[in-house]
């Protein structure tokens, strides 16, 4: 069997290992798992408004999936989108609200903000990598606490007065669209997901198709080898880590200038930057494939609403399901070796 | 009995390829049996097959007379076939005695009885004149030791037979010696060995007899005292192979590299290079002689700007380049053949073709305006792969399905093209078989006579030998002497590389 055809076949084994664990589970708790399943695919595509819903959704999995996926394909683990992402968002707000301009220079302008902080955000571990060969796993990880931490203090003394979030940002500054809510049912579904469907082609053309990407994917190889060319490594290395982070502030500006409009203080994280690791590995690392592991991992967090309320699952249930769909997707060298034996087998 | 092992008209397929067809190897009690081939011409393959491995599609095994299916490699270690590899299975952490019982231990009431293994591993070790300290980390011993461990493993598993895969190819030339001692001391002690390589002069000196097979057929099996290294290299390749490479007088005209009182320091911060003074001409080869760690790679690192260098000069053609990056480095006009071609040479992941722009993708025609043009790239990795014979199924295959021969063709051939005016060779042949060695070796004097200087790095004293024009012996960090290769001997470049002697560099030398 070819290796795109496993890149195919393995997270539709994954997802399908997922659900039928996620059956068992549901029926051994009493729950009926065929309502369960018809709940959550009505909850995601039974009605227009709730496919404009899991559009708006998959725009900043995508987003995250890619910053997860552009960092680990030159060889870095970027755990930090979260926080990237946060201060993405609060970026992006900010400029909404403290400016009044033009709508073609004030929506550009807070969407670059978002990347810009992201890009930021992401700089000092890479630098951090680069310079010092500090590990980015354990940095980019306390970096999501502080971004955490300090936008919460931001938006309760800078950006309002002791209140738990932000004013709404200018009109001019949003990316909602009353034509995109009209043919969805006035579903959230916002310009944004043109941004991340942007950010998909850049990424391929980037990677595959400059130089800059040649050097980038060289050192994510083989970083001995690359310096034996002439590349500079340490350069690569933060300039990966900007990229990603780019990638992941505009994650937060979909959620900032289209979903909400705002930015409130957050108890936690919104689970979106971590999320963004498992849209990326089941997406193989491929812009193609991270739509479509988006557009699964959206339509299952949407549709997943609607399985309490149509057929009394639980919630956590529903987190289980995915969780397990996740734990298939990671263990997919299993799957891998399953296939290989299978196809041997056949050739025989 | 007239044989241990039979193995006959082994027939082994693979989707596409047939790995070994009719061959037939037959093992005598007592003797140190050969292997040959070229890389990949099926020799692991039929070993593996003995192993347990793989199952052939036909033919027969008989272990002392008797057929037997050997179904997995457990079958074989109880039929005393023990194998040592060449990329060792050892665990690092663990202590030689914890190495070699590992899966076989003895324990009392639940706890592995390490003291009586411990004696048990010395009584063999002594036996058989393998000696190992029981207690030492394999993280803490030599390469070569590292191998004691693993044939003391075979022998602690009651092999009778050993199998040795390729056993020299990481050893240095002190090292092979005492491994040589070791076989024969096996032998003494009743045991039958396969040895599996492509060096000619190892057979010659230990072997009894050797099995030759080429693109997996067998050739023949042939007494070692009626033949000599010509014809079974004639029986490997196919063709006659020429060990002296044909070379007519360097004419060798202005310095191209100039190295003066350079200081190198290594990687932990002590003085790897000191006060080294070396020159190589236009049109000539310098071999550098010298026994592994004397300052080698950092003097290659230091000129490729891979390596801070503490103080000196290193002009090319004139031009400082001393701390210069990589890059400014290659663009003067510096080719570097890598010692390491997986660590340095290549990336591995990338299709063999994109390889073969690794420092040029940047320029144009390969890069306009940061857009890679895969077409010239692709043209360009095709004429190389003409032109430098690397077999490879496409240039979109991945260079890390090649075979060593052919990666190391691929970077000769992308280095060469470039056409720098110092090319530096850095263990151009390690590992490779006489056919793809001889093809290097026309390729560097090619360049010699192009009027380009060549820096040559080797371990191998036959190749320095054969190939340079002028040695540099380097030992502790310093040129000791400067010897011309048809007035010196082995010998002696064995002992100026030993530091034992001193040759004042002076009169005709030209340090």
């Amino acid at each position: 069997m070819s290796n795109r055809m496993k890149n195919i076949i393995v997270p539709l084994v994954a997802v399908l290992l997922g659900v039928l664990v996620g059956t068992i589970i549901m029926i051994a708790t009493g729950y009926n798992a065929g309502a369960a399943f018809t709940a959550l695919w009505n909850g995601a595509f039974g009605e227009i408004y709730y496919t404009g819903e899991v559009v708006r959704q998959v725009t900043p999995y995508i987003l995250a999936g890619l910053a997860v996926a552009f960092a680990f394909r030159t060889g870095l683990f970027n755990i930090g989108v979260e926080g990237q992402l946060i201060v993405g968002w609060l970026a992006s707000v900010w400029v909404g609200v403290a400016f009044d301009l033009p709508k073609i220079i004030h929506l550009p302008l807070a969407v670059l903000a978002a990347a810009a902080a992201g890009a930021l955000w992401a700089f000092i571990p890479g630098l951090l990598k680069a310079k010092f060969k500090v590990h980015e796993v354990i940095v980019t990880i306390m970096m999501n606490y502080v971004a955490l931490h300090v936008t919460n203090y931001i938006i309760r003394t800078v950006l309002s007065e002791k209140s738990d979030r932000t004013e709404m940002i200018a009109e001019s500054s949003t990316l909602r669209s009353v034509f995109l809510e009209g043919i969805t049912d006035y579903s959230r579904l916002h310009w944004g997901i043109l941004i991340a469907l942007a950010c998909v082609f850049f990424m391929w053309f980037l990677l595959e198709k400059t130089s800059k990407g040649y050097e980038l994917r060289a050192v994510g190889f083989n970083q001995h080898a690359s310096e034996y060319a002439g590349m500079n490594v340490s350069k690569n290395i933060i300039l990966s880590m900007v990229i990603s982070g780019a990638f992941a502030g505009l994650a937060g500006a979909m959620e900032g200038l289209g979903t909400f409009g705002y930015a409130a203080i957050k108890g936690g994280f919104t689970g979106v930057g971590f999320d963004g690791i498992a849209v990326a590995l089941l997406g193989g690392n491929g812009p193609v494939g991270i739509i479509f592991a988006a557009l699964l991992f959206g339509s299952l967090k949407v549709g997943a609403l609607n399985m309490p309320l149509e057929a009394g699952v639980p919630n956590e249930l529903v987190d289980i399901i995915i969780a397990l769909i996740v734990f298939f997707v990671a263990a997919s060298y299993m799957i891998r070796i399953f296939i290989d034996r299978i196809s041997k087998k056949g050739v025989k | 009995m007239e044989y241990v092992i039979e193995m006959l008209n082994i027939r082994k397929e693979f989707p596409g390829i047939v790995a070994n067809d009719n061959i037939t190897l037959q093992l005598k009690p007592g003797e140190i049996h050969a292997l040959l081939g070229e890389n990949g011409a099926g020799k692991s393959t039929l070993m593996n097959v003995l192993f347990g491995l793989y199952q052939p599609e036909k033919g027969e095994i008989k272990v002392k007379g008797k057929p037997v299916r050997i179904t997995d490699p457990n079958v074989a270690n109880d039929l005393g076939i023990g194998m040592v590899h060449q990329h060792f299975m050892l665990v690092d952490r663990f202590t030689v005695t914890e190495n070699i019982i590992l899966g076989k231990e003895t324990t009392k009431g639940g706890k592995i009885d390490i003291k009586k293994a411990e004696k048990e591993v010395r009584e063999i070790s002594e036996r058989y004149g393998l000696a190992v300290d029981p207690q030492a980390k394999i993280s803490d011993i030599s390469v070569g030791m590292q191998q004691r461990v693993e044939i003391l493993k075979t022998l602690y598993r009651g092999a009778e037979i050993l199998i040795f895969d390729e056993p020299t190819a990481v050893l240095t030339p002190q090292e092979i010696k005492e491994l040589i001692q070791i076989m024969k001391t096996l032998i003494k002690e009743g045991k039958s060995i396969i040895l599996i390589t492509h060096k000619l002069k190892e057979i010659m000196e230990v072997c009894d007899r050797v099995t030759v097979i080429r693109k997996g057929v067998g050739i023949g099996t042939v007494d070692v005292s009626e033949t000599n290294p010509n014809e079974l290299a004639s029986l490997m390749v196919g063709r006659e192979v020429t060990f002296k490479t044909d070379k007519t007088e360097s004419s060798p005209a202005q310095d191209v590299l100039e190295i003066k009182n350079l200081k190198v320091k290594d990687s932990r911060g002590l003085g790897a290079i000191k006060n080294l003074d070396l020159q190589v001409r236009a049109g000539e080869i310098v071999g550098i002689a010298g026994v592994d760690g004397n300052g080698q790679t950092e003097l290659i690192e230091a000129i490729t700007g891979l390596r801070k260098s503490e103080s000196g000069s290193i002009k090319l053609n004139g031009k400082e380049i001393i701390n210069m990056p990589p890059r400014k480095v290659t663009e003067t006009g510096v080719g570097h053949i890598p010692q390491d071609r997986h660590k340095h040479g290549l990336v591995l992941d990338f299709p063999i073709g994109e390889n073969m722009v690794l420092q040029t993708y940047y320029k144009s025609p390969f890069s306009k305006r940061g857009v890679l043009n895969f077409k010239e790239i692709y043209s360009k990795a095709m004429t190389l792969i003409k032109e430098f014979d690397v077999r490879t199924p496409s240039e979109f295959t991945l260079a890390r399905a090649l075979s060593g021969g052919n990666q190391q063709k691929a970077i000769i051939g992308r280095e060469i093209d470039r056409d720098p005016d110092l090319l530096i060779a850095a263990q151009p042949t390690r590992g490779l078989d006489v056919g793809a060695i001889e093809y290097i070796h026309k390729r560097l004097i090619e360049q010699r006579d192009h009027g380009k200087a060549v820096l040559l790095i080797s371990f191998e004293l036959d190749e320095i030998m054969n190939v340079s024009d002028r040695i540099a012996v380097i030992y502790e960090g310093e040129i000791v002497a400067v010897v011309d290769p048809k007035q010196t001997t082995e010998q002696e470049l064995g002992l100026l590389m030993a530091g034992s002697k001193r040759k004042e560099a002076g009169g005709e030398n030209h340090v």
